[in-house]
């Protein structure tokens, strides 16, 4: 079983991602469970949404304390919440390193990469919304997931310019993880 | 075919598959995506049914009663503040012999204002002459649709039955899903056919005073009605199944780890997920755990539950409910139906749990199933109780 947290703000996408990777495990023949935890229901409050995911139906229903991976959408929540809080220890997170983005206090022993999501988003959807690059980050690491699968689950959930760029945004971030690994 | 959905576009599909003639809902988180996507289907043509907007649960519970009683299938949604503002409706639906089918999209009940997860809205419900099932996942969620038409309308029931799925961790969350074709569904349920319905060519009226000549009568058959649906909805499953290919055994319980067990958790909803997880590892490491899952709460499957816990040593029931002032629902039932039985669980004890969308994590179920080793009845626990949230005076 591999766990998987995202957090964001609301009304940064985070359901939506968990939605889209969710579809690409599915694709691969998986058995995903995707869901959401908000906190108070309004735009900006932070939240988190988790994707858990076997060979097999999952049963467990309870939020995900010990993530094999995180997303960290909003790097700012860092700053108050222990974002990276339960990661298991070969496990790995992926930050959107947004401009302005401290990074001396990042002080974390385990995995972690920082990806320019917003910047490429703004590059390629024109929008800062960075979920799709990192994304495209995540299936250029783990094994179980490649770049195809994820184009094919966008292709589900957007059509036309919109998907084109999502597409392209994906593939950015595909191809920055593996600049760097 | 198997689609990775969510839960609240899985029910709007399989409802839409059902083919009501009339839907009337008023939107409450988590209930809200359901009449969302239906409203979606009428608007864009995809489905032929009237969807009637309203101002309130009170008038969407009214408009199902009307239309069905005029002998059109109907559809309505409800979760929390709204379920409890229909409350007074569906006494009605129930006491008329209406088949109109609900989903309560669980949620807890105000106050203080939560819009999270339990059950306490339908489990105050459950003396309205609703029938009920609680559903563990959303494939579960989408098959008991499709029987709660086919049983509401059984000519042999003619009551309402409402679908219980947990709000968010089903109504939210997205799971592959085998959606049924619309051929096999026609199959199973046929076209609704009333015995009476009101037409202005053959006035009728319905719900009239019953009077203390009468009134009790009504009830009786209702009770009946309820205790003959014990043998009826096995009968549906078997033909379910049949049709299918998804076998819920009698479908008032689940069964699972049971014959051998020395420990069993009884649950309904989603949480019986989690419980099976902790099921599942206990097992591996030789523990004899169970679990029994409540599918069916109206009517209560007593026979069944007592067969499955007899011989059973030590039971914990979980509530994600609330009797305020007496024993937790479920937990009063199962205490009630071994009474005065020679064969019974040495202990029952009762945990609240997951009020108000409170996580149940895994290493709290283990631990109820470590409470249970211990040789001592726990009479009630709220589990994951904050003390420290207890100590301000007031």
């Amino acid at each position: 079983m591999r766990e998987i947290r995202i957090h964001a703000r609301a009304g940064q996408g985070a359901i939506t991602t968990a939605y889209i990777l969710g579809y690409a495990y599915f694709l691969k023949g998986f058995y995903p469970y995707a869901f959401p935890h908000f906190g108070a229901a309004r735009m900006g409050a932070p939240m988190n949404a988790f994707l858990r995911v076997d060979t097999k139906p999952v049963n467990l229903r309870s939020q995900i304390y010990e993530p094999d991976y995180v997303l960290i959408v909003d790097p700012t929540l860092l700053k108050g919440f222990n974002c990276l809080g339960g990661l298991k220890e070969d496990g790995f997170a992926i930050i959107n390193d947004t401009e302005g983005f401290d990074k001396s206090n990042l002080n974390f022993k385990k995995k972690f990469y920082l990806v320019p999501g917003t910047k490429i988003a703004l590059e390629t959807i024109g929008r800062p919304l960075a979920n799709t690059v990192l994304l495209g980050a995540f299936v250029g690491i783990v094994s179980e997931l490649d770049l195809e699968a994820l184009i094919e689950a966008l292709k589900i959930r957007f059509k036309g310019e919109v998907l084109e760029k999502n597409i392209l945004a994906a593939k950015r971030g595909f191809e920055f993880i593996k600049s760097i690994l | 075919m198997k689609k990775f959905l969510e839960g609240s576009q899985a029910v709007a599909e399989v409802v839409s598959l059902c083919k009501p003639g009339v839907i009337a809902a008023y939107p409450i988180t988590p209930q809200t995506h359901i009449p969302e996507e239906l409203s979606r289907m009428v608007a864009e043509g995809i489905l032929s049914s009237q969807f009637v907007n309203v101002e309130s649960e009170h008038s969407a519970a009214s408009v199902v009663l009307g239309s069905t009683a005029s002998g059109v299938r109907s559809y309505t949604a409800s979760s929390s503040q709204g379920i409890l503002l229909m409350s007074e409706v569906l006494f009605n639906i129930a006491g008329l012999r209406l088949p109109v089918v609900l989903t309560c999209a669980n949620r807890a009940v105000s106050g203080p204002i939560n819009i999270w997860n339990d059950q306490q809205d339908s489990i105050s419900l459950r003396d309205s002459g609703w029938i009920q099932f609680y559903v563990e996942n959303i494939q579960e969620t989408v098959d008991f649709h499709i029987i709660a038409y086919r049983i509401a309308e059984d000519r042999r029931v003619m009551l309402p039955v409402m679908v219980c799925m947990d709000g968010y961790i089903l109504t939210h969350g997205l799971e592959p899903v085998d959606m049924p074709t619309q051929e096999k569904i026609d199959k199973f349920l046929p076209p609704y056919k009333p015995l009476y319905k009101l037409d202005p060519e053959n006035p009728l009226t319905l719900g009239f005073l019953g009077d203390s000549d009468y009134y009790t009568e009504t009830r009786f058959a209702i009770q009946k009605t309820h205790q003959e649906l014990l043998n009826l909805i096995p009968k549906i499953m078997l033909e379910f199944k049949n049709t299918f290919g998804r076998d819920y055994k009698d479908g008032l319980v689940e069964r699972y780890y049971i014959e051998d067990a020395e420990r069993v958790i009884v649950a309904m909803g989603s949480i019986c997920g989690t419980i099976k997880e902790a099921v599942d590892d206990l097992r591996k490491k030789g523990k004899k755990v169970g679990l029994l899952k409540i599918i069916t709460f109206r009517p209560f499957p007593s026979e069944q539950i007592y067969k499955a816990l007899k011989d059973v040593a030590k039971v914990a029931v979980i509530d994600r409910a609330v009797s305020l002032g007496s024993l937790a629902p479920l937990y009063s039932e199962i205490r009630a139906l071994f009474f005065g039985k020679k064969q019974a669980p040495k202990q029952i004890s009762s945990f609240i749990a997951g009020l108000g969308g409170r996580d149940v994590t895994l290493d709290s179920i283990k631990g109820i199933f470590k409470k249970l080793s211990l040789n001592k009845e726990i009479k009630e626990e709220f589990l994951d109780l904050k003390p420290e949230l207890l100590q301000e005076e007031l």
